[in-house]
């Protein structure tokens, strides 16, 4: 094992991009992947997408989509909170991600149904993530990339300006390598609760992990320890309102809930908090991660009735079905008669209600109520009753590593001569807050390749 | 009907419902995103649209052992083999067969009995060629009937089928599509072309699609050739034996020679592939009734060879009695599976065609 030129910590998309794109540059490298082969693949395994510039239709993508919207889009959801020029980087470099990762055994397909909006800016991957991540294995084995899964990095031995080696767990063994470079690309720190509780309190404890169990920060912290400079918000984790039935972890894609607009959404005291109806789901299902946070027990329980079963994608979980809202509120543990009076000032604050268009901001609110439902407010009137229980799933951290843009790392002497990092553990770099779809994978992808291309360069 | 096989099913599709990743792949996910809810029909529908290529399995984010503990392919393939024994008429007879490769053997074996007995008892009347082992009239005597049970019994299982997937009546629109999508086996090809997970996990190949090409058109060559040396034999007065450049050999030798390679490819396709991704109680029933296909090819063609030798009658025996145990196994051995994906396929191009597109979609 002390062969290898370069080691790569981390499977997912970053970590095969850097392994792939050093393998070709004649490197001999090995990826440290903790999870086992049916986890692999880190977060990636749980994407469908990445955003990518174009000039005019390519592939699944259909017109243009240039580098200024592009940047005007990330500018939105970041609230300025990013490095422009890293950034532009990711942007620039995207277009031709599409006809590398095709090289490279991806496919794409058209935008999925119920995802048109995304058809010109997002490129689908042909199954999914996994597709993706199992393309990018069989090319980097293809390459003589050596793959070693359940390796657990426990340290990286930082001397003055570069790494001198590796520890990790493998087998029950403790192992040590000493490659010429180390490429970091192990993700964020969200599966670790007691590291999310520190931020956020006991809360965390009922938060559920939309991703993999095996993003656990253990090389992120063990760097940071070390010295190495830092970006994002150490406090903050990207977050959105998902079904309460998910599992803890590895829930992904199908666990989302878009019933919200149509529903009144209550606390476990049946009382509303906050408009249902504020905006679509698309921009409001990650500031409904944090309203479910902060909602006693991190729960909360939407209520339609049958007029809005259809209004929305299926859930993986059928719906808690009832005749009357008495009985919905005793399947889903809340207290009745509380339950029916929120009902009733709901549905007693609601108006006309012809107005109604469920594809878009209707204007069909409440009136006297507090807070109130600005659009698709109709009332709860038609049995059968659906109650869905709605928690907080974390889908990534934004705390990682500073690079700058060869995706070298430093300390604050200066750059680790042979230290890259790339995809979520240094996405806060670019992302400081909200989220960007298909963003992190597209950070992933430019980064992993820089990352592959500089550490290759360095050991050659 | 297995209310165990369709609830699971059930189970899956309702989760892949609320995922989608495989949407690209083949006809089976448009199909099943169209609605919101399965009733048992459709379950039986998508279970025979699925070619089980298995892509949507090695690129599911939710198999075990994820606790959702998804497979799909398989699911659908114990649904569609279920379907296939309750539709079949008579259907113990399906029963006994599509789970049983000892006794598709054991007709084989059966089959050569009543040839050799035949060829015995009932001998030549003084014919040319192969007819001088077994008269023309004999041989239509056994095979006619054998031709025809399989025939009546395959269209009984189909309008069943048709009830059940809650068909009309099909637009000839419906048929051209269907040809189109079973000629190219594109469902095997997945949507990228680059063709099915089979015979290592998650490499894509098209090696399976190749070797069904193979044996289908191998098959249906073979079929031709039956056909034509039965209008030369009734319509032309042109009776066996006919020479190498006669509608029948051209047609048959080609034919017994893809029908052979595709045989032998398949099978050794099939002990390569997962068998947890498929029907594995079918397992056994699959190769043997892909290994009697493939001795009624091979067979065949050393009846041609060695027509002219003395042990010509013994491979007649062998060969007819083959045929014999194939045609009247069809409907209740994996041969059925041509009909009902054929169904399949007309009905989803009939959905296609009178549904609103995007019907269940989300806001």
């Amino acid at each position: 094992m002390n062969t290898h030129d370069i080691a790569v910590i981390g499977g997912g998309n970053a970590a095969l991009c850097a392994a792939i794109t050093a393998a070709e540059a004649g490197a001999k490298v090995v990826i440290l992947e903790t999870a086992p082969k049916p986890y692999r693949g880190g977060n990636s395994r749980h994407t469908r997408n990445f955003r990518c510039m174009h000039s005019r239709a390519v592939g699944p993508l259909v017109e243009a989509y240039d580098e200024d919207e592009y940047f005007d889009d990330l500018m939105k959801v970041t609230g300025g909170k990013t490095d422009a020029h890293l950034a532009r980087l990711a942007i620039r470099n995207s277009e031709e991600c599409l006809h590398w990762m095709q090289d490279h055994g991806v496919r794409f397909q058209p935008s999925l149904s119920g995802t048109l909006s995304l058809a010109r800016t997002n490129a689908f991957f042909m199954g999914g993530g996994k597709a993706l991540v199992n393309a990018y294995y069989r090319t980097a084995e293809r390459l003589g990339v050596d793959i070693v899964y359940e390796a657990n990095v426990t340290h990286l031995d930082l001397e003055i300006d570069r790494i001198a080696g590796i520890d990790y767990t493998h087998g029950g063994q403790a192992h040590r390598i000493s490659p010429k470079a180390v490429i970091v690309a192990s993700g964020g720190f969200q599966a670790d609760t007691d590291w999310l509780a520190r931020a956020w309190g006991p809360a965390a404890e009922n938060f559920l992990i939309r991703g993999t169990a095996h993003n656990r920060g253990v090389v992120l912290a063990d760097l940071l320890d070390q010295g190495l400079q830092s970006v994002g918000d150490p406090t903050q984790c990207h977050a959105v309102a998902i079904d309460g039935r998910a599992p803890k972890y590895d829930g992904g894609i199908v666990t989302r809930l878009d019933c919200v607009p149509f529903s009144i959404v209550v606390n476990k005291n049946a009382e509303r908090f906050y408009d249902e109806g504020e905006d679509v789901w698309p921009k409001r299902y990650a500031i409904w991660g944090r309203l479910v946070a902060a909602q006693p027990d991190q729960i909360a329980y939407a209520i339609i009735d049958s007029k809005s079963l259809e209004l929305f994608m299926p859930s993986v979980f059928p719906p808690l079905k009832a005749d009357t809202v008495g009985q919905l509120a005793a399947m889903m543990g809340l207290p009745a008669d509380r339950l029916c009076k929120t009902v009733d000032a709901f549905n007693a604050a609601c108006g006309d209600t012809s107005g109604f268009r469920s594809a878009e901001l209707d204007g069909v609110g409440t009136t006297g109520l507090t807070p109130p439902k600005t659009n698709w407010a109709r009332p709860l009137t038609d049995p059968p009753f659906y109650g869905y229980s709605l928690r907080t799933g974390v889908t990534f951290t934004y705390l990682g590593l500073k690079v700058d843009e060869s995706a070298r790392c430093r300390t604050d002497a200066g750059p680790v001569r042979n230290l890259w990092a790339a995809g979520e553990v240094m996405a806060g770099s670019i992302l400081g807050q909200g989220y960007l779809a298909g963003f992190g994978m597209t950070i992933g992808t430019v980064f992993g390749r820089i990352a592959g291309r500089e550490a290759a360069a360095y050991v050659n | 009907m297995s209310t165990d096989l369709i609830q699971e099913a059930r189970r899956q599709a309702e989760i892949c419902n609320a995922c989608r990743y495989c949407e690209g792949f083949c006809s089976v996910f448009p199909s099943l995103q169209s609605r919101r809810a399965f009733a048992d029909g459709d379950i039986t529908q998508l279970a025979n649209l699925c070619h089980n290529c298995r892509g949507c399995y090695y690129a599911c984010q939710y198999t075990a052992p994820h606790e959702f503990d998804l497979n799909l392919p398989r699911a659908l393939a114990e649904v569609r083999r279920e379907s296939w024994e309750r539709f079949a008429w008579p259907a113990p007879l399906a029963r006994m067969f599509h789970t049983h490769g000892d006794r598709i053997a054991l007709a084989a074996v059966a089959g050569f009995a009543v040839l050799f007995m035949a060829i015995r008892a009932l001998g030549s009347a003084g014919g040319e060629g192969f007819y001088s082992a077994l008269s023309h009239a004999a041989m239509v005597a056994i095979f006619l009937p054998a031709f025809l049970f399989p025939l009546l019994s395959l269209a009984i299982g189909v309008g069943r089928y048709w009830r059940e997937v809650a068909g009309s009546l099909p637009h000839p629109r419906d048929f051209v599509a269907a040809l189109g999508m079973a000629g190219r086996m594109k469902d095997l090809a997945a949507g990228h072309g680059d063709g099915c997970n089979f015979e290592d996990e998650d490499r894509f190949s098209h090696a399976r699609r190749h070797a069904h090409h193979a044996v289908m058109y191998g098959f249906l060559l073979c079929f031709a050739s039956t056909v034509s040396g039965t209008v030369m034999h009734y319509f032309l007065d042109m009776p066996a034996p006919y020479p190498i450049w006669s509608a029948p050999k051209l047609l048959g030798v080609p034919g017994g020679v893809l029908l052979t390679i595709g045989c032998i490819w398949m099978i050794v396709l099939k002990r390569r592939a997962d068998p947890d991704l498929a029907d594995v109680a079918a397992q056994g029933g699959e190769l043997a009734f892909i290994a009697l296909l493939g001795f009624v090819a091979l067979s065949g063609l050393a009846v041609y060879a060695l027509g002219n030798t003395a042990i010509m009658p013994s491979l007649l025996a062998l060969h007819l009695g083959s045929v014999l145990a194939f045609f009247l196994l069809t409907p209740f051995t994996k041969m059925a599976h041509g009909v009902y994906r054929f169904a399949a396929l007309v009905r989803d191009a009939q959905s296609k065609r009178t549904e609103r597109p995007g019907s269940a979609k989300g806001a």
